[in-house]
């Protein structure tokens, strides 16, 4: 299991270091720091054996986690807990930096005596955490009995995820269908490899301990719906919008801790009880039948060997009523660029020398539109005989729809010993669908 | 500590209390300072002091001074005052242990507060002062904090006794906290169940033998509910329990695959990753044409190619084990290349795994997709990947006959880039492209040839050489472009220098009239200019064939090549078993059992993947053998069968030897050898026949190396390597020449001379036997056995005159046989045989004789004539005689190849009660030319893997395993693989009759 952890500046300097196990030394700290943070270049690999003794890390901007250990370790278990580790620093005291580390390395030291014991890996939901690591850090005392074995049991529980008795006066849950939609295709034209990865990010503000079931447009789902002939009338179609496709077929999905996987492995139903607040519920992946939003089509003309012509259409591809925001371009320009030229029909573009890159942006687009941008590339000679590699072109954008498709067709809440019933939640829905890697070649 | 500093003006900032002040404890005296304060009568300070001292202590700074002082503050009913003193305590306790014994009482008091978060908190810190006078007092409260009626304080405390049992193994096991831990099993709450699990199977990992887990179907299924509803962590510990798991029958099996399959749609990957270790794992036990086998292999693809839409280090890691499952099962994600494909951001430890797989899965359907991206990536800006990609575009070409001619334009387009280590990459691939479609791209020599110069790694240039040499006849100035080379030839690497060497010599024998000087040249700078072994025993052996015989050297130097294996860095399938029973842990991430880097003897047995119900086969994997092709050199029919078996005698043909290759120079004649016919007499007498024979017993005699060197080179004489002296090393088998396979005549008898020197006779020879009863033979008694000795197989007779009259006249003839065996030379009976005289002749025999599958294989039908009459009789041969010295595969062909027999070629044996470990018996084996090519332990076994060449080129390879462990169980289990697997069983008599002498 995990020997050690220890979280270090960028210089390499440790501001966190707790030992587990008795194998790992004082001498660990040092050599992560020579081999590892002070040899960064030829370090290629995030697992790194040093004498016998292994180390995993993550960086986090220019903070680095590191554990270590002498065994064979689970890992996969160690980088997603140092992500953990991440996700409830986050949760306590916001961005991971030196400052806010060492601004709160007593709580870290608490959080790493409660969430790995002997190296393993203990309940780290922030949830159940925070009813009783507190950065007030006195509060624990004043628990009353009954308090005190409640928060035990959520620790240990079967929802340690949702602590009991939570009231709220407007019962409310938020549902965000977030979608990044990656591609790569050829310069002619042709589709290399698409795929959408979502994300459904609930917010709930329910009281007590809720029940939901969480329904798509899941094709294995609709499929089977249709085949039995007993269409849940009451409810489709209940929150999304009634256009685009029937179902999508999904290619993989996960979920959160609090979904009943057995239940979705047999019935494919999504049933769970929500924690309190944000969380992630499911990821899922599809690739087929994707909406690619915005088409790139590249021209690049070699004039000689000093100059470079660029000429890049893009057209979005969606309903017209619906608008795209945030939209760039980025053309990569040849490391011995001099100047360049660029007219562009809409939006701003600018050649920004630093990132060899001309950055296109485009405010907001309307969909079935089309614009373009022209540039002219004056190149220094160079001797170098190494050709130009010719980065693709990639593209960002948001347009307010599920490039995938999907669509909630209901969450339906039960809470059967409060006295507010589904009708009486108020729900809220919403689509983004996000540039992920979206590059053509040129 | 400057970093610390900088901070202190976040001393004053008002309302917001931050920590970040306590690492300003650099001061001198500060100690002193310290000390104060922490007896100071006001709480706050006191906390205050001990965050410094902690703060301090992060940094590396020693504070243990302050041992007794931070002690003293123990007792406080301040939470987070009480966690840090215990976190000062967890390390310095060590240090300081008689002090530590202060802290006992409240350790001792806290496990009994009301408070179960305190209970908790002091049991789980006393596990962690490994001081033993402490671990003493720990066992009441454990034991008490063990039942205790909070789950928190009991998962706590089921963590404690993995501590304790860290510490203090004898301990644990006396206080019988591993009973308690087992009961803990059965508890109401899954995280108990998930601690208990965790700590218990890292106790087992210690005591590998002792069946502490006991996981039986009742607990298994206690562990599969606890499983649906403890945390995504207890889920794991869980999960890689369950793996270790092995279901009694496949029933059982599928019904646990069932359970675990929902665990794929988890979001935490390594719940994931550990599913499918336990799915991998069982799946071996199902049958193969079970629907729900089907079912299964479907269902894994998706949560794998979902990996890789983690964190970068985590599809690090499942990429690590996407590589092996890859191997085990390709079918499982051969539909998936395209989510392989590289993006332009991925980190280059993601790029590279990628590109190992996406050559892994690279077939005939996805090859156009491939090549297209691969030479996408051969743009790219990171010098390994680029290397990576041009050589994976060569891969291509050698695995997918269909795309060779299109990598081969990919490579010849990157080649016209110029950029340095990309030509070069191309040329070293372009070479293993020749070799595997010779005769078809020979056209792009000249592109190649226009590169010479931009060409600066060993490797490179290595590759550009041998093209040269391999095609010196298709390129008008080979001989000039190798000039060039061997300008330089000291500053050279030692690779570049063999195979420079082996181009001239190539060239010379295309082209002897233009470059005979140059090949003086090379050779006398390998041999006489050059320190390394190598070289010169290849330069001197090159001489010696040149000099000798110009024939046998074209044939040696410009064999045809055994074929080149079309997978790369394939892990050895034992390897990749035990590799599988690891997927998600660090082992999977180095591809390296953990015994490869775990010290001590924690968690470093070895793993099995459980054989396939219902079937004898053990565990390997047919599907990968498929994916694998031919590596080896060893022609697959080698035994024609050629009509009637019981052909009369008399009518043999008696082909002579010398119809193959002469087995030595032309100074040998030997006549045709007609047993019946009158020649015989004359034959015998033949002044030419005996002073063959006499060179040969020299030569086959044990002596010296120089010696018998010298002698060879004074009889071929003529050239000027001959007046060198050798210096006495031994002429081995330099690797260059050992790809020409199946070396005959009198090339075998040179190899022989150098193979036979080296070699002490170990070999197990039989006690004659009586062959020819003296009743039947009219008073000549014959008997005797067969030995192998220096390389040369010889037939060691007695002849006995039970008659009452001298015979004379001897002469000896063989029916033709399975492996060709035939006298190398008249038999040596110069005086007559007078009554009850027994004469000891030892026959020397050749392999090169006419060849008919015998029944059994390994039965000689001999005839032997004296001045009475012809006598027949046959005899059996133990078939270790045909073993011959070169018979070590390297370990890489010996992997390919075993993968590429196919299964139903394996034969299984026992051999009982027998006595030898490992390392005698392959002694012994060795002593009969049975190589062991390798050597691993698993669990308690040790597994030899041995390689056996026979005379006629057939390689038979061999697993043998010895118990090690158990000295009640002595039988020792053979499995042998040949390609003629008739052959087989015979090996298997060899083996019995080695190990048991």
């Amino acid at each position: 299991m995990i020997g050690g952890l220890f979280i270090y500046n960028h210089k390499g300097e440790v501001l966190i270091s707790r030992v587990y196990r008795d194998d790992i030394g004082r001498n660990a700290v040092d050599a992560f720091r020579v081999n590892v943070i002070h040899a960064r270049q030829q370090v290629r690999s995030p697992v790194t054996n040093i004498a016998r003794t292994s180390f995993f890390h993550v960086k986090r901007s220019n903070i680095w986690l590191a554990a270590v250990t002498k065994q064979n370790v689970n890992a996969a278990m160690v980088f997603e807990f140092l992500y953990k580790m991440c996700d409830v620093m986050t949760a306590y005291f916001g961005k991971i930096s030196e400052e806010n580390i060492k601004n709160n390395f007593v709580l870290i030291y608490e959080l790493l005596d409660e969430i790995l014991d002997f190296g393993y890996p203990q309940n780290s939901e922030t949830g159940a955490l925070k009813t009783f690591i507190t950065q007030q850090g006195i509060k624990s005392q004043h628990h009353t009995k009954e308090e005190q074995s409640q928060i035990t049991s959520q620790v240990t529980g079967q929802i340690g995820w949702r602590r009991e008795g939570i009231k709220y006066r407007r019962n409310e849950l938020f549902l965000d269908v977030l979608e990044s939609v990656n591609l790569l295709m050829s310069p002619q034209g042709q589709v290399l490899s698409a795929h959408v990865s979502g994300r459904v990010v609930m917010k709930s503000y329910l009281s007590g301990m809720p029940e939901c079931k969480f329904g798509m447009n899941d094709k294995i789902v609709i499929d089977k719906q249709g085949k039995g002939g007993t269409t849940d009338e009451a409810g489709k179609s209940e929150l999304g919008g009634s256009s685009g496709k029937q179902s999508i077929a999904i290619d993989d999905c996960t979920f959160h801790q609090c979904v009943r996987l057995s239940k979705f492995d047999s019935e494919r139903s999504i049933s769970f009880i929500p924690p309190d607040g944000e969380y992630e519920l499911m990821r899922y992946r599809t690739t087929k039948d994707i909406i690619l939003p915005f088409r790139v089509i590249p021209l690049v003309r070699e004039v000689g060997r000093t100059k470079l012509e660029v000429k890049v259409v893009i057209k979005s591809n969606f309903k017209p009523s619906l608008l795209a925001q945030k939209i760039e371009v980025r053309i990569p320009t040849p490391l011995n660029t001099s100047g360049v030229q660029v007219i562009c029909m809409k939006g701003k573009a600018k050649y920004k020398a630093s990132e060899n890159a001309i950055v296109w942006k485009i405010k907001r687009m309307a969909g079935m539109k089309e614009s373009q941008i022209s540039a002219e590339i004056e190149l220094l000679p160079t001797n170098d005989k190494k050709k130009w590699a010719r980065p693709p072109i990639s593209m960002n954008f948001e347009v307010p729809f599920a490039p995938s498709g999907l669509k909630v067709r209901y969450l339906k809440v039960f809470e059967p010993k409060l006295n507010y019933s589904d009708h009486d939640v108020i729900k809220w829905v919403r689509y983004i669908g996000r540039s992920g890697i979206y590059e053509t070649r040129c | 500590m400057e970093w610390a500093s900088q901070l202190c003006e976040n001393r004053g900032l008002g309302s917001k209390m931050t920590d970040s002040k306590y690492f300003t404890t650099t001061k001198k005296g500060e100690i002193f300072e310290l000390k104060a304060e922490l007896n100071s009568d006001k709480k706050e300070k006191k906390k205050e002091a001990v965050k410094k001292v902690i703060a301090s202590m992060t940094v590396g700074k020693d504070v243990s001074a302050l041992f007794p002082d931070v002690v003293n503050c123990m007792q406080t009913d301040n939470l987070e005052l009480k966690k840090l003193v215990y976190l000062y305590l967890m390390n310095y306790a060590k240090s300081q242990p008689d002090m530590a014994i202060m802290a006992v009482n409240t350790f001792v008091k806290d496990c009994e507060d009301p408070n179960p978060l305190i209970r908790a908190l002091a049991v789980r810190t006393m596990g962690c002062i490994r001081v033993d006078k402490i671990t003493e007092y720990l066992c009441e409260p454990l034991r008490k904090c063990l039942k205790d009626e909070d789950p928190y304080v009991r998962k706590t405390a089921a963590v404690c006794v993995a501590k304790l049992h860290d510490i203090n193994a004898q301990l644990v096991e006396d206080q019988g906290f591993l009973d308690t831990l087992k009961d803990l099993i059965s508890d109401s709450n899954p995280m108990v169940v998930a601690n208990a699990v965790a700590a218990l199977s890292e106790i087992a990992e210690s005591h590998p033998n002792s069946n502490l887990l006991d996981l039986n179907p009742q607990t298994i299924n206690k562990l599969l509910t606890a499983l649906n509803e403890c945390t995504e962590w207890g889920q794991i510990f869980i999960l890689d329990c369950l793996a270790n798991y092995t279901p009694r029958d496949d029933r059982e099996s599928q019904s646990i695959c069932e359970r675990v399959t929902p665990r794929l749609s988890h979001a935490n990957s390594a719940v994931v990753l550990s599913a499918v270790k336990v799915l991998m794992k069982f799946m071996e036990m199902l049958p193969k044409d079970l629907d729900y086998y089907g079912t299964l292999l479907k269902k894994l693809a998706p949560p794998l190619v979902t990996l890789l839409s983690a964190e970068p280090e985590l599809q690090y890691v499942a990429l690590r084990n996407i590589n092996l499952i890859v191997q085990k099962r390709p079918e499982i994600l051969k539909h998936e290349m395209k989510v392989f494909f590289v993006k332009y951001n991925d980190p280059i430890y993601v790029k590279l795994e990628k590109l190992d797989i996406m050559i892994r899965l690279a077939s005939q359907a996805n090859i156009a997709q491939v090549l297209a991206e691969l030479k996408e990536y051969a743009t790219e800006v990171d010098v390994d990947f680029v290397r990576k990609a041009v050589r994976a575009i060569g891969r291509c070409a050698i695995k997918v006959e269909q795309s060779a001619e299109r990598c081969v334009s990919t490579l010849l387009d990157l080649i016209q880039t110029k950029v340095n280590y990309v030509v070069q990459e191309a040329i070293v691939v372009i070479k293993d492209i020749f070799r595997k479609y010779p005769n078809k791209y020979e056209s792009v020599i000249a592109t190649l040839c226009e590169n010479l110069d931009s060409l600066d790694e060993p490797e490179a240039r290595a590759a550009m050489i041998w093209i040269v040499g391999e095609y010196a006849e298709r390129i008008d100035n080979a001989d000039e472009l190798l000039e060039s080379f061997l300008e330089g030839f000291h500053d050279e690497s030692t690779q570049v220098q063999l195979q420079l060497l082996t181009a001239i010599v190539k060239l010379f024998l295309k082209k002897p009239t233009e470059t005979q000087e140059l090949v003086q040249q090379v050779l006398s700078l390998a041999t006489q200019d050059s320190d390394n072994p190598d070289l010169r025993d290849r330069g001197y052996i090159y001489w010696r064939l040149l000099s000798t015989d110009p024939v046998a050297a074209k044939e040696v130097v410009l064999a045809e090549k055994p074929l080149i294996s079309e997978e790369t860095d394939l892990i050895e399938p034992t390897l990749l078993d035990e590799l599988i029973c690891h997927i998600g842990t660090l082992a999977s991430v180095y591809h390296k059992p953990p015994s490869a880097f775990v010290e001590g003897g924690r968690g470093v047995q070895h793993k099995r993947l459980p054989a396939r119900a219902g079937s004898g086969e053990s565990a390997e994997s047919p599907d990968v053998g498929q994916a694998v092709s031919a590596v080896s050199d060893a022609p697959p029919a080698v035994i024609p069968s050629q009509g009637d078996l019981l052909g009369d005698l008399l009518n043999l043909d008696l082909a002579p030897p010398t119809s193959n290759v002469p087995p030595v120079p032309s100074s040998m004649q030997m006549g045709a050898m007609d047993l019946l016919g009158g020649g015989l007499d004359s034959l015998m007498g033949d002044e030419s026949e005996t002073s063959a024979s006499h060179y040969r017993t020299e030569v086959q005699s044990p002596q010296p190396p120089e010696c018998s060197e010298r002698e060879l080179g004074g009889d071929v004489g003529g050239s000027p390597a001959m007046g060198v002296s050798l210096g006495g090393a031994p002429v081995g088998m330099p690797a260059g020449l050992g790809a020409a396979p199946a070396v005959g005549g009198g090339l075998g008898d040179l190899f022989d001379l150098g193979g036979g020197v080296g070699v002490t006779a170990g070999s197990y020879i039989p006690p004659k036997t009586v062959w020819l009863p003296a009743m039947k033979a009219k008073g000549l008694e014959i008997s005797g056995t067969f030995a192998r000795r220096s390389g040369v197989i010889h037939m060691d007779l007695s002849f006995t005159n039970k008659a009452m009259s001298v015979m004379t006249d001897f002469a000896i003839q063989f029916n033709k046989n399975s492996f060709g065996l035939a006298p190398a030379g008249p038999l040596q009976v110069l005086t007559p045989l007078s009554p009850n005289q027994t004469v000891d002749v030892s026959l020397p025999l050749s392999t090169t004789g006419p060849v008919m599958k015998m029944e059994p294989l390994n039965n000689l039908q001999v005839a032997v004539k004296n001045n009475i009459d012809v006598f027949y009789f046959s005899c059996q041969y133990p078939i270790s005689l045909l073993f011959v010295e070169d018979g070590k595969m390297d370990r890489q062909v010996f992997l390919a190849t075993w993968k590429d027999i196919p299964s139903e070629n394996e034969a299984q044996f026992q051999i009982k009660d027998c006595h030898l470990n490992s390392d005698a018996a392959s002694n012994k084996l060795q002593g009969s030319n049975i190589f062991t090519v390798a050597k691993r332990t698993v669990d308690t076994q040790d597994m030899l893997y041995q390689s056996v060449k026979l005379t006629n080129g057939i390689w038979m390879l061999a697993e043998l395993r010895i118990q090690t462990g158990n000295p009640n169980s002595t039988d020792l289990e053979l499995s042998v693989k040949c390609r003629a697997p008739e052959v087989s069983q015979y090996v298997y008599q060899c083996y019995e009759l080695i190990l048991r002498n």
